[in-house]
């Protein structure tokens, strides 16, 4: 079947050992996680609808948590900045730099950073920027950008970093997976002591106490605010929480959404600058709260999106997501999240990602899994039905023309005439049709026997 | 012109303003995030014990069982938190810094600080800044050892956010560091320890 939606494409021209390992690794971790929720819970679905109450609940009152979480920083002694969009965050992160007169950062992975291609602006104009989780320093000496919110580089076999590696003169071929990661510690570990800044995303934030949460496996974050004397934490204002104890909650269902971790290693919750008396640790921790059109999807009809803890579970168990891989949605956020969030968060660049949210089965899978309860697919057609109203040419390649269709749905007198008719289809070859929609439908699908059209007559006759 | 935190704060009041009503916020009982019991345990201590070795994690309640363990694995020299180390006093063929040497990164092969907390439903280690003496000292080494009184290990995690008081920076850590980005193949010790070991003493 001729395929002319661009995710579609991608998918079938996909290298099948690029394909094999993207499907892989999703169906691995989706398991592992309905596994790990339902053999620690009695109620699973409760604490997932409950985290997505405190979420939205938060997201409503976001202009009372995010003064909050501002003052309580303050008192912790946490420089707290405000961007409204990338240039500025950018802008931001580089004069905090050059006041301190810095020249070189370690980034523990943040998908923000992403969004406003720091890595590369921070480089342009100078300084050193070296990715540490091992997934993203891949990432980044192949030039190449994350196929995946929890594990970047699900697209990648281990022969093609052994490659990436012998390339970079970390050690000769050698494409043992142990061997590779000793490597990258070994040359990571003089990157952490030497550099003058640490940068981070975040997790969460409580707005009570005004503590950044970071979640890693690797413990990267950790070092990144380890030897050096600035950590600057850059975060979408979507990510506050209310409390402390609401933390106990979300910690609890990342790790297990993400990796079927009952908690992920390292689950960091910092507030400001080091004790006085510490010897290691940051003595200026810089919160920056980014904007980047982040109200401007609260103020649409898919807010919801906003409660995501980009755990990827919806990625995991998406039959597109493990077809096409993580690049073919030609965004910062892939899968189902990224369905919703990239059209949104591209502003009046809607237009070009609107084929996004057709991208989808609506099986309705990530809104089973996901543990903030989004109901993804009704966004999906949410953003499906704007595509339409604006005439987003994109989403528009390959979909048949239904208009005769809705005018018979819409019609109660023709739709009932035609369903009283129904029995005439049995006799019509229906294949040679020749309207677009008929054959596009059918050039994959067989029609049933119709057996309907009697139920009206046998109502009517109801006492 | 407006600032950028002003900008953003009036943008979220435009984008809340026209919604008829808000969400509250739900009441929930700690239960919610309880796990259910995975076994029989006589104590938190044990159950500490049992879940820490789910999570690759070692335990010990003793130091001469730790002290073979570290020769075992040539692991003889290290840094040590002044406080404790009194431990290792007399413990021949191990020796240790009490003050930890940046340049001295790769030699250290274990590292001992004070544990803060430990969670028994998790085997997770709590390290509060405030306690511990050096945040290297409990990262950079292969083995880290946190030290926990018997009488800080806590239930679950709520238990242990209770704990956190107004320390500028906490670590809950549930064994070794470790990825997965390889091909979904699981690596012990990426940038962190390798080995996560907790000695609990009463």
């Amino acid at each position: 079947m001729k395929t002319q939606q661009q995710i579609d494409r991608t998918a079938r021209d996909l290298d099948p050992e690029v394909h094999d390992s993207n499907f892989m690794g999703a169906k691995l971790k989706s398991e592992r996680r309905y596994a790990t929720l339902h053999r620690d819970y009695d109620d699973p679905d409760k604490l997932r609808e409950t985290a997505g109450l405190i979420k939205q609940h938060t997201l409503e009152h976001l202009d009372t948590y995010l003064a909050q979480a501002e003052a309580s920083f303050q008192r912790n002694g946490a420089t707290v900045h405000f961007a409204v969009d990338d240039d500025a965050v950018n802008a931001k992160v580089l004069s905090i730099m050059n006041e301190n007169n810095a020249k070189s950062v370690v980034k523990s992975k943040s998908m923000l950073t992403e969004e406003t291609h720091m890595l590369k602006y921070l480089e342009e104009n100078g300084k050193e920027v070296v990715e540490t989780d091992l997934g993203e320093f891949i990432l980044q000496i192949d030039n190449d950008h994350p196929s995946h919110i929890v594990t970047p580089i699900v697209h990648k076999n281990r022969r093609g970093i052994a490659k990436s590696f012998e390339r970079e003169g970390l050690g000769d071929y050698n494409d043992d997976p142990e061997t590779i990661t000793r490597r990258a510690r070994k040359h990571l570990r003089q990157k952490y002591i030497d550099a003058d800044v640490g940068l981070t995303g975040g997790n969460f934030v409580s707005a009570e106490s005004g503590r950044v949460v970071l979640v890693t496996n690797e413990g990267n974050a950790r070092f990144c605010m380890a030897a050096n004397k600035i950590h600057i934490a850059v975060i979408g204002i979507e990510k506050l929480v209310p409390t402390d104890r609401d933390l106990g909650l979300f910690l609890n269902l990342i790790g297990r959404s993400g990796t079927g971790q009952q908690l992920t290693v390292y689950n960091q919750f910092i507030a400001g600058p080091k004790s006085k008396d510490q010897p290691h640790g940051p003595e200026q921790t810089h919160i920056i709260f980014v904007d980047n059109r982040r109200t401007e999807v609260l103020a649409s009809d898919c807010r919801e999106i906003l409660r995501c803890i980009r755990c990827g579970a919806c990625l995991n168990v998406c039959p597109i997501y493990r077809q096409s891989g993580g690049h073919a949605y030609r965004s910062v956020y892939p899968g189902p999240v990224g369905a919703v969030l990239s059209p949104l968060l591209a502003g009046n660049r809607f237009p070009e990602l609107a084929d996004l949210p057709k991208a989808s089965s609506l099986c309705g899978a990530c809104n089973e899994v996901c543990p903030v309860n989004i109901p993804i697919p009704d966004l999906l057609l949410r953003l499906r039905d704007k595509a339409k109203r604006e005439g987003a040419k994109v989403a528009m390649k390959g979909t048949p023309n239904l208009a005769m269709w809705a005018t018979l749905c819409s019609q109660p007198t023709m739709w009932k005439t035609a369903l009283s008719m129904g029995h005439t289809m049995n006799y019509i070859p229906t294949e040679l049709v020749p309207h677009p929609s008929a054959k596009s439908w059918q050039g994959a699908r067989k029609l049933p026997k119709f057996q309907g059209g009697e139920f009206r007559k046998w109502f009517k006759n109801r006492k | 012109m407006s600032s950028d935190r002003e900008k953003i704060f009036s943008a979220i009041r435009a984008a809340l303003d026209p919604l008829p009503t808000r969400t509250e916020k739900p009441e929930w009982e700690e239960s919610l995030v309880v796990c259910k019991p995975s076994g029989q345990f006589d104590s938190l201590k044990a159950q500490f014990a049992d879940k820490l070795a789910f999570a690759s994690g070692r335990f010990y309640d003793s130091v001469e069982p730790l002290a073979e363990f570290l020769k075992a694995e040539q692991s003889t020299f290290g840094y040590c938190d002044p406080a404790l180390a009194h431990l290792l006093d007399g413990v021949e063929g191990i020796t240790f810094d009490t003050e930890y040497d940046e340049s001295k990164i790769n030699e250290y092969s274990f590292g001992i600080t004070k544990g803060s907390a430990g969670i028994a439903e998790s085997g997770t280690i709590m390290l509060k800044d405030g306690d511990t003496s050096a945040r290297l000292g409990a990262l950079a080494p292969w083995i880290h050892i946190a030290v926990i009184d018997e009488a800080d290990i806590v239930p679950h995690i709520p238990a242990a956010i209770e704990r956190f008081g107004d320390d500028p920076s906490i670590i809950f850590a549930t064994g070794p560091s470790k990825t997965a980005d390889v091909e979904g193949i699981l690596i012990e010790g990426v940038h962190g320890p390798g080995i996560q070991v907790a000695l609990v003493l009463s």
